[in-house]
């Protein structure tokens, strides 16, 4: 019988099945950061309960930091937080990159970076940003507080099966169509619930071609899609990313662990419960126009109007999103003026993210009025961008160079929108308030972001000069 | 947990669709490091005007009417976005215990039964139908009964719901998820030890 990736990994991984009850699904990494754990090592406290595998967790410090001045934290609560999550891996002796550590980042970010993803693995986290891992081909997924103390007690949770769902991208991108066009192209078809119940697959050669970074870029938004998961087949590219790093296997046991992850890709001929094609050709660059990932056009376009959606559900969507963006049914995206662009996050927050981003502003200054922060996903990434020389071309440019965190993405560490104020954010989510109260986020890539840093509203980078 | 009783309680309407997690509670209220104390900021920037101090008279929750309701009624994909559970604290801090609507985004769906909120799932004319009820007679009171499935109106509509035995047992019975896991430790190390043996980079090399 053939099998998807999703099965192979979930037969893998499952420990028990009881009669009456839920599976057991065993967990080989948990991701950790100090938002959404320390009510779980609370609960293990009280419980009198331990921390199963110290070894499958790594954690960082990173929404909460300051890009600016980050020891300086100043809201009381989120220092706090902060000093919570450094004394639980002090006591339960969990590796840790801290504020006071070289390589610490975004979680997601410094994972790949240190190789602690495999194919074949499932991985969790208190965040639903976790999709990103799929890129290596791990079964990885976002949880709970309450299962993120399950975790460190039994190494696995209670799990329901997924429905499958393989979306194939075939054809050559457009020039400056991205990995995160490609996302927001997909959700723009499924809307932010067609995903919901399904893990999802990404295949097919334009998928395939894609760089590790871009394929972490685009599995890391499908949970916007609602996609429990999202899953690229592990090929050279992946086990080439992998070799050397610190986690990744050692020499002995390489040719071993490379034959083991190519047994765990889609058979040919696998079922998919749902199957969506797109032609990559037809993938322009994206900008979303509202207060939900699923409402995004190409940049070529205007804003839809509620005329536009037959489903009811929709057109007031539209309508409601219309009226706290700010912008008119009919207006040309390319019209919309912004007053921050935000380059960085676990989605677009890579080194070649701000080479993309670099490329475009090199030589050129930011619009008047116009605020253009660059935040690197991690201090290796920072380390090798200035390598580069791309702060320099950033600083000349006019933008602010800073240090890694989850900075814009979601607001809650001083970087956020003032009320009313408008954003071009290579960032995942563009719900209300998302990135300050009153904020208004167009999501885009970090080379659409580069371009409207200069010209001071969207433009269509393809006639960029 | 407490366990999960039969309750006729007031059902407040939201007619809203995709209801993300950023609203049910803004980011800025998620540095807590307790469990507790998150109902005050329940929809905190719809709930209350700038001053983020009086109530807002337009958000629907803030009607009289629907005070002291434990059942919130609310559009398709409620739930969306983040995996923060900080959002079904804030839901039950609240006092809902019950949450009804078409489809509810997946993380949100299962963090709710880890904090004994009910999230129901109906079809999109029972949705209407109940909301219709409500919006006719504000301060309608629901009966909610996970034993038997069922959902019952004053007006007489009974809705009957689905949801997953283990999920229902557990709530019904208040059960602590990892003492029933744990139930099973000696499986979870058989399989441990046979994972040792068969992918050894992942244990030798961490």
């Amino acid at each position: 019988m053939t099998k998807t990736m999703y099965e192979k990994i979930w037969d893998a991984n499952l420990v028990h099945e009881p009669e009456s009850g839920s599976p057991l699904l065993f967990v080989d990494r948990h991701l950790m950061h100090e938002v959404t754990s320390p009510q779980a090592f609370e609960g293990l406290r009280m419980n009198k309960r331990g921390v199963r595998n110290v070894h499958s967790i790594l954690g960082t410090i990173d929404h909460c930091v300051p890009t600016k001045d980050r020891y300086n934290i100043v809201d009381a609560i989120a220092k706090k937080q902060v000093e919570t999550m450094t004394a639980n891996c002090d006591e339960n002796e969990i590796n840790l990159f801290g504020m006071d550590s070289d390589q610490n980042g975004v979680i997601h970010i410094i994972v790949p970076e240190h190789g602690f993803v495999h194919p074949g693995m499932v991985v969790v986290c208190g965040d639903s940003h976790t999709a990103t891992h799929g890129a290596f081909g791990a079964l990885a997924f976002g949880i709970g507080t309450s299962e993120v103390e399950h975790v460190m007690a039994t190494q696995t949770l209670q799990q329901k099966k997924a429905k499958t769902m393989l979306v194939k991208v075939e054809g050559k991108l457009p020039d400056y169509s991205t990995a995160k066009d490609i996302a927001l192209a997909i959700i723009a078809v499924t809307g932010t619930a067609g995903g919901t119940g399904f893990v999802m697959e990404f295949a097919g050669n334009t998928i395939t071609d894609l760089s590790m970074e871009a394929r972490m870029t685009l599995c890391n938004m499908a949970i916007e899609a609602g996609a429990r998961a999202g899953l690229i087949a592990p090929d050279q590219v992946t086990f080439d990313y992998l070799k050397g790093r610190e986690f990744a296997p050692k020499a002995e046991h390489w040719d071993d662990a490379v034959t083991y992850w190519k047994s765990i890709a889609s058979d040919d001929g696998a079922e998919f419960d749902e199957t969506i094609t797109l032609k990559a050709e037809d993938i322009a660059p994206q900008v979303s126009w509202g207060t939900s990932p699923e409402q995004v056009v190409s940049v070529t376009s205007v804003v839809p109007s509620p005329s536009d959606f037959e489903n009811k559900v929709k057109a007031e969507a539209c309508a409601n999103a219309l009226k706290y963006m700010g912008i008119e049914a009919g207006q040309k995206i390319t019209d919309i003026n912004i007053d921050i662009v935000f380059v960085g996050s676990c989605t677009n927050g890579r080194i070649e993210d701000f080479r993309a981003t670099a490329d475009i502003i090199k030589g050129k200054k930011v619009a008047s009025g116009v605020q253009a922060i660059a935040v690197p996903g991690s201090f290796p990434v920072k380390l090798q961008a200035e390598k580069e020389g791309l702060d320099k071309i950033f600083i000349e440019a006019g933008w602010e160079w800073r240090d890694p965190g989850c900075s814009m993405c979601l607001a809650m560490n001083g970087d956020e929108l003032e009320d009313g104020q408008r954003s071009a954010s290579t960032s995942n989510r563009n719900f209300e308030g998302r990135q300050g109260k009153g904020g208004r986020t167009h999501l885009v890539s970090p080379a659409m972001a580069g371009a409207a840093s200069i010209a001071g509203h969207f433009v269509d980078i393809r006639d960029w000069k | 947990m407490q366990p999960y009783i039969k309750h006729t309680s007031i059902a407040a309407l939201m007619d809203r669709s995709n209801v993300d997690t950023d609203q049910i509670i803004p980011k800025n209220f998620m540095k807590k490091v307790e469990r507790t104390g998150f109902g005050i900021n329940l929809f905190h920037n719809w709930r209350y005007l700038a001053d983020d101090i009086t109530p807002n008279p337009d958000f629907e929750l803030n009607k009289p009417a629907f005070q002291g309701a434990k059942i919130l009624v609310a559009g398709e994909n409620f739930g969306c976005g983040s995996s923060r559970e900080h959002a079904p604290w804030a839901i039950a801090d609240y006092g809902f215990n019950a949450i009804i609507s078409t489809s509810f985004a997946d993380i949100f769906y299962s963090n709710c039964f880890k904090n004994a909120i009910l999230p129901i799932i109906v079809t999109a004319d029972e949705l209407s139908a109940l909301m219709k009820e409500i919006a006719g007679n504000e301060g309608v009171e629901f009966t909610v009964d996970l034993a038997n499935q069922k959902v019952t109106t004053p007006a007489g509509l009974i809705i009957n719901f689905d949801v997953d035995a283990f999920r229902k047992e557990s709530l019904l019975d208040g059960l602590d998820d990892i003492a029933w896991t744990l139930k099973y430790v000696d499986k979870i190390t058989e399989f441990e030890e046979a994972n040792k043996k068969k992918l050894p980079w992942l244990w030798t090399n961490a």
